[in-house]
């Protein structure tokens, strides 16, 4: 296993002072690098793990272009820079474990179960997306997949996956919960409510940070008065784990672990995920509030690259296989698009079919310029 | 004059308040280094430095608070809220504590507080991220609650918010941010809080809106005119406090009224419009008062279903012809 770094909760995080910056562990993504050990695993799990990061890689490229060329509208946010993250996490989860997230999760919702085609339709806004057109990017659901959602506003996942996981104590079950967050949501005051509640009634539930430094133009430095974000549940009894989120194995491993302990413990846990964003915070941010140095950093960190690199030395991926994997994704990425752009908008009539679950009289079903008592 | 974006006029008077009274500090996301979400505060924090341009964390309850406090010590904050779904993190702060401190404490701290904030759909953002929630605060006596609609209001209307001794919440509009108008140069005026404007005369039909939907309605009156309608515009301008007078005097000289809203209908800004309509024009009235809103669903993300949800100059001009054929008066 990677080299991970841990928080007891109860507190063996320091006690700090001083300037900021002497109070961190580090200022980088966690020590572990990105040459993961691949001796002991067998090629096809890495090459299928290679798979997923490159499907992931294609598919927030296609996305991208698909926005800049306005097929998408909103507010867009990629996975860019995250693959080994998102990967190693999806992996550690078992079917029916559940998984909240934030509005960047179009990488989730394809590795927790959902189809590229109807994740790439709901972009679109069309009616075979996984929201019938109604969510958009920031909002993918599906309850086969179990995946309960991506949210628009920072730390509005929090409370809900903790009730998630309250509900799944309450009928005995032996799912976890994965929340997922960004950097920026560990200051929001849902986060120290829910991990509160969480604690104290020992929930199955792993609260993941996706740390890449930077909430919008925010850094973790200026933000988070405890920068090692995994520490940040010792107020609360949750023991922490900070990974290297750009090695999929580590990501696995740390996740695998804390996934499997919040289920046989019944106990909330935290996970700490460090990676670079390749880009700005959504796809119309040029990030100029980052420096020449950073951007560099972050392209010699590219993690799919990196495993790509290792995966050939290690002689697990050849020309041919490369070939063959990049083939099948950009097939699957164009037929996603395809399906998308071939599916209809939804229909205006439908307006008013998801307001509320049931019928209920004297709602409300008037267009703009209708009167309120038609003659 | 000088014709500016509304955007250009509310960092122009931001920057100003700043020059001209040290009392005044920015707090928000992303205000400093990345300037601004939208903008609003490019260079500020070049220009005045950490302390006086000071980005926050995303903690919107606790940096309104803040704010809260440091208004209660006297000084001058001015917060931005990235948009107004997101004043929903931090609405006891502003409705518990802001709008209260100065009453429940029989008077002896007032509170000068800004909070900007824009609101408006239209921009696909889905149902948390475009909604116009500004009654919330309109229906709470303590706050004030200006709407502007163009360059020169918004302008005028920020240095009477920075100005006022109470907490004034400035609405400002994602639609209208980069919509163009003149400004005097030099202007220094400041608005005078709760007094609406007729931004257009007209002897047919009172046509109200506030923030886009008063922009919009200029423009249905404009498109009007050319068909021999005389289209009187109100733009409401200030939501708390609300000038009825202007509204009913208006409605008393033309006889019928339709309100442009960009909420929902039901218990909207219209609702209180029209109430008061009622209730101070009743004998002038020779139609239905009509509310053009949006429809009462939380708002679709893909577009064809996003633009039918809204109010656009075509529904609002259908609600003006309908009241006009009501009361006899023919178009086009
Ligand atoms: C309550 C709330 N405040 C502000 C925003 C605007 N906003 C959207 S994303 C974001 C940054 C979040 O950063 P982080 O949690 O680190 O996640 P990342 O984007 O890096 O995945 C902000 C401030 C919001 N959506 N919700």
């Amino acid at each position: 296993m990677a080299d991970t770094a841990k928080a007891k909760g109860g507190g063996t995080a320091k006690s700090t002072g001083g300037r900021r910056r002497s109070r961190k562990d580090s200022t980088t993504p966690a020590a572990g690098g990105t040459t993961p050990g691949v001796a002991d695993e067998k090629p096809d799990v890495l090459l299928d793990y290679y798979r997923r990061m490159v499907l992931v890689r294609r598919f927030e490229e296609r996305t991208g272009q698909a926005y800049t060329q306005a097929r998408i509208g909103g507010y867009c946010h990629l996975n860019l820079g995250e693959e080994a993250t998102v990967v190693g996490l999806m992996d550690a989860l078992r079917e029916r474990d559940y998984l909240y997230t934030n509005y960047r999760d179009h990488g989730y919702a394809i590795l927790k179960g959902m189809s590229p085609r109807r994740v790439m339709a709901e972009l679109y806004g069309r009616s075979d997306g996984v929201a019938k057109g109604w969510g958009g990017s920031m909002h993918m659901y599906d309850t086969e997949a179990r995946m309960l959602g991506g949210y628009g506003i920072v730390g509005g996942q929090l409370p809900l996956a903790t009730g998630a996981a309250l509900a799944v104590t309450y009928r005995g079950g032996d799912e976890v919960v994965m929340c997922q967050m960004g950097d920026g949501t560990t200051n929001i005051g849902a986060w120290h409510e829910s991990l509160n509640l969480a604690s104290l009634w020992n929930l199955p539930i792993v609260y993941t940070i996706v740390n890449n430094f930077t909430g919008m133009g925010t850094s973790v430095d200026a933000s988070s008065a405890e920068p090692d974000l995994y520490k940040r549940g010792s107020a609360f009894r949750i023991e922490g784990v900070r990974v290297d989120g750009r090695d999929v194995l580590a990501v696995r491993d740390a996740a695998a672990d804390v996934v499997e302990k919040a289920r046989s413990e019944q106990r909330p846990y935290i996970l700490e995920c460090t990676s670079h964003r390749l880009k700005g915070h959504s796809v119309v941010d040029p990030a100029k509030y980052r420096t020449e140095e950073q951007v560099a950093e972050a392209r010699a960190n590219d993690p799919v690259a990196a495993f790509e690199q290792h995966l050939e030395k290690a002689g697990v991926l050849t020309e041919e296989k490369k070939k063959e994997i990049s083939d099948a994704v950009k097939e699957e990425v164009a037929d996603a698009a395809d399906f998308a752009e071939n599916s209809p908008s939804p229909d205006v009539s439908t307006l008013f079919d998801y307001t509320y679950a049931t019928p209920v009289a004297n709602e409300s079903r008037r267009m703009p310029a209708d009167p309120v008592f038609a003659e | 004059m000088s014709v500016i974006t509304y955007r250009q006029a509310l960092r122009d008077t931001l920057r100003a308040e700043m020059l001209r009274d040290d009392d005044v500090l920015l707090l928000g996301e992303e205000i400093g280094l990345f300037e601004g979400s939208y903008k609003i505060t490019e260079g500020l924090l070049n220009e005045f430095g950490e302390q006086r341009v000071r980005d926050t964390p995303i903690s919107e309850e606790g940096f309104v608070g803040a704010a809260v406090g440091t208004a209660m010590m006297g000084l001058r904050p001015v917060v931005e809220l990235m948009t107004i779904n997101f004043s929903l993190i931090a609405v006891d702060q502003i409705i518990n504590h802001a709008a209260k401190v100065y009453g429940m404490f029989g008077g002896q701290t007032s509170v000068p507080m800004v909070i900007r904030t824009p609101g408006g759909g239209g921009q696909q953002l889905g149902a948390t991220h475009s909604q116009n929630i500004e009654l919330f605060y309109a229906f709470v006596p303590g706050l004030k609650v200006l709407a502007p609609s163009s360059p020169a209001d918004a302008a005028a209307m920020l240095r009477a918010a920075v100005r006022d001794d109470d907490p004034v919440m400035l609405l400002e509009n994602l639609g209208l941010y980069n919509s163009k108008g003149e400004v005097p140069d030099g202007d220094e005026s400041v608005a005078e809080i709760g007094r609406a404007a007729v931004t257009r005369e007209g002897s047919d039909i009172t046509l109200i809106g506030y923030s886009r939907m008063a922009a919009m309605s200029l423009r249905v009156a404009e498109e009007l005119a050319e068909q021999d309608v005389s289209v009187e515009v109100v733009d409401l301008r200030s939501l708390r406090p609300l000038d009825r007078q202007t509204v009913v005097d208006s409605v008393r000289k033309t006889g019928c009224a339709v309100i442009a809203e960009d909420d929902w209908l039901t218990y909207g800004i219209g609702a209180e419009v029209a109430a008061s309509i009622q209730e101070g024009a009743f004998d002038y009235l020779d139609a239905p008062v009509r509310r053009v809103a949006m429809a009462e669903v939380p708002l679709p993300y893909a577009k064809p279903l996003e633009n039918a949800a809204l109010p656009s100059t075509e529904s609002i001009t259908t609600a003006v012809k309908e009241t006009l054929s009501a009361v006899g008066k023919r178009v086009g």
